[in-house]
């Protein structure tokens, strides 16, 4: 299977007044197309820093990324965006959407950017709230939304442009436990039918719906453990 | 495509503050309007003296007697008596692109018919004052060059002189008295309106030259003499030939003081239009001023919006808005404020202006030029300041961008 993510010797640096902080300090990481990977670590341990990076929102100070074989550390902002737009889907902790325009039009709006017609942008944008069951809801404000349903529009949005790689931070952090399984469902559906999925949590029960999980801590990843192999990588 | 959408983009977020966006538009209305009541102002200044002067004849040169000079004290121009009948027929036989040459000899007399009576200008002429001050008929005729040459006692009277002395019967005809003397009647006048000094230009009687020089007024002079120039272009020309003309007519030595005075109205005219496209500008710039300020307001609160819409920046930019993106969907509503605020402007602006001439008894001139310069110009203004805010809103970082609370 080809590798989506490529990551080699990734380093981000930060200048604190004389002293230079490491947020990264040297990360390698392989991803395969179709995974599902948890990426958990403790507040400060750098995987914000690692998740911007790899959702192409940040650029690394040192080291090389590639996405599906394109190095992408070196591009510029406006590049930079066009992959957000159509090769990464993201999900955010607080749903992120536009609180002025309804379910469908969020949804639609990554394919504005693209350039996409009218009438075909909206066709796209109702296929991914079909794949939310939320079809129903297109011409609904956020807010005359549920937290869960929300979350559901945002996960629509994300994969709305068909993106290689979905990103999700925290997607069950404001919901309840009923939504969070409604969006982890969501989630696993998506996985089955072949999406490649990066989820950032700090939750061990959220973790475990995924194939595989990588700890950061400190700036570097620590343990790197994949479901089904008995095998635990243990890097440091 | 991406255009259209965020021009859709824009009108709606413009629709979603409406009471702001209005107050935002409002300091370039107050910019537009004013431009355009204020140069209506300046520019119907100018036309109503422009109109005055040309009135007087365009191309004309008045030829007036000098002023006495009697040791050192000078008195008033036409003081002394130096211009005549044969000066005038001179300057139109001797001297080249001369159109028309009309002397006058003016007097104030009591005129009587029947038991009214009325006082007004009687006016010597000869038959070129009908050109040369473009003069019409209402009735009758104007008498001719013979009636100059044999010193008739006819008269063409003023619709003023007509109303006053025969009321509705028709004075073609009748006998009016002058100083005791009778004149005929043989036309009456098209109205002409009132002059630039608020005088009554059709209260006048035209009689011939000769008649009022030798057997009204009793005098040998003319008290100006009106040339027409065929060309503009000739006028300085002109007036220097008449002046060496009448030197050499009146014997005057060299070094001494001439006894007659041209005047000029081209220059007259290009000076007061001058004068007045200042003024016009004056105001012009006065306005511009507020719409500069109108300008700034734009500014105040597209940056109070992008620090507000932040968060929503930062939504765009990670779903795939590029800087010109961010950039243009700021740059749209900014210009689309002072679009619609110059619209709005100059309608307001229009109809303020006919309000004046209207109401304020003042003459206004709406140009095209005024309309589409302060439109221009705010079109400008909503560019050159949305600029800021939409590139600060462009340059945001994603990242601290989402974050933002």
């Amino acid at each position: 299977m080809a590798n989506v993510v490529t990551i080699t010797g990734v380093k981000k640096l930060y200048k604190m007044g004389s002293e230079t902080v490491a947020a990264l300090n040297g990360v390698d990481l392989l991803i395969d197309e179709g995974e599902f990977v948890a990426l958990m670590g403790p507040s400060g341990s750098g995987k914000s820093t690692l998740m911007n990076i790899l959702g192409c929102l940040d650029r690394p100070t040192v080291g090389s990324y590639k996405l599906l074989g394109q190095e992408v550390s070196g591009l510029s902002d406006d590049d930079l965006a066009r992959i957000r737009n159509k090769t990464i889907g993201f999900v955010f902790q607080n749903f992120n959407l536009l609180p002025k325009l309804t379910s469908l039009e969020n949804v639609a709006l990554p394919a504005v950017y693209a350039g996409i017609g009218t009438k075909e942008r909206l066709s796209m944008a109702m296929d991914a709230l079909k794949k939310v069951s939320l079809e129903d809801r297109a011409q609904h404000l956020p807010g005359e939304l549920s937290g869960g349903q929300r979350q559901r529009v945002a996960i629509a949005r994300a994969i709305a442009m068909k993106p290689a790689i979905l990103m999700a931070d925290e997607p069950t952090g404001n919901l309840d436990t009923k939504s969070t399984g409604e969006i982890m469902e969501i989630f696993r559906d998506l996985h089955k039918t072949g999406s490649t999925i990066i989820l950032v949590t700090h939750e061990p029960d959220i973790a475990q719906a995924a194939d595989r999980q990588i700890l950061v801590k400190d700036g570097q990843i620590t343990m790197d453990i994949s479901k089904g192999s008995s095998e635990v990588i243990d890097i440091v | 495509m991406l255009f259209t959408e965020l021009l859709k983009m824009a009108w709606r977020s413009l629709g979603a503050n409406k009471l702001r966006t209005f107050l935002t538009m409002l300091g370039v209305i107050i910019g537009v309007t004013s431009v355009i009541a204020l140069v209506s102002v300046g520019m119907g200044v100018k036309k109503n003296i422009l109109d005055n002067i040309s009135r007087l004849g365009s191309n004309m040169l008045i030829v007036m007697p000098g002023s006495a000079n009697r040791g050192g004290m000078r008195g008033a121009a036409g003081s002394v008596i130096t211009l005549t009948y044969d000066d005038a027929e001179a300057i139109k036989n001797k001297i080249k692109n001369v159109e028309y040459v009309s002397p006058t000899v003016q007097g104030s007399y009591q005129v009587v018919y029947g038991h009214e009576n009325w006082n007004t200008t009687v006016t010597g002429v000869i038959p070129e004052y009908v050109a040369i001050q473009s003069l019409e008929l209402k009735s009758g005729l104007f008498f001719s060059a013979h009636d100059v040459d044999v010193r008739n006692r006819v008269a063409v009277i003023g619709p003023t002189v007509a109303a006053n002395l025969f009321e509705s019967v028709n004075p073609v005809g009748k006998k009016i008295r002058i100083g005791n003397a009778p004149y005929t009647i043989i036309g009456v006048l098209e109205s002409k309106g009132q002059s630039s000094g608020g005088q009554d230009q059709d209260d006048t009687v035209l009689i011939p030259l000769t008649t009022a020089q030798e057997r009204l007024v009793g005098v040998t002079y003319v008290r100006s003499i009106n040339v027409q120039v065929s060309d503009a272009d000739k006028m300085d020309e002109v007036q220097s030939n008449i002046e060496k003309l009448l030197r050499q007519r009146h014997r005057i030595r060299t070094g001494a003081e001439d006894d007659f005075n041209v005047r000029n109205l081209t220059t007259l005219m290009e000076t007061m239009t001058s004068t007045t496209t200042m003024i016009t500008l004056l105001l012009g710039a006065i306005a511009g001023i507020s719409l500069i300020v109108g300008g700034v307001g734009i500014m105040n609160i597209t940056l109070a919006s992008v620090t507000e819409r932040t968060r929503e920046i930062g939504i765009r930019k990670a779903i795939g808005a590029t800087y010109s993106n961010i950039m243009l969907q700021f740059l749209i509503e900014s210009t689309m404020i002072s679009i619609i605020g110059g619209i709005i402007g100059i309608l307001i602006g229009v109809v303020a202006a006919q309000a004046i001439s209207k109401f304020g008894n003042f003459t206004t001139v709406i140009s095209w030029v005024s309309i589409a310069a302060s439109f221009g110009f705010a079109l400008f203004v909503g560019i050159f300041f949305g600029m800021l805010p939409a590139r600060k809103a462009a340059r945001l970082d994603p990242i601290d961008a989402l974050r933002y609370e």
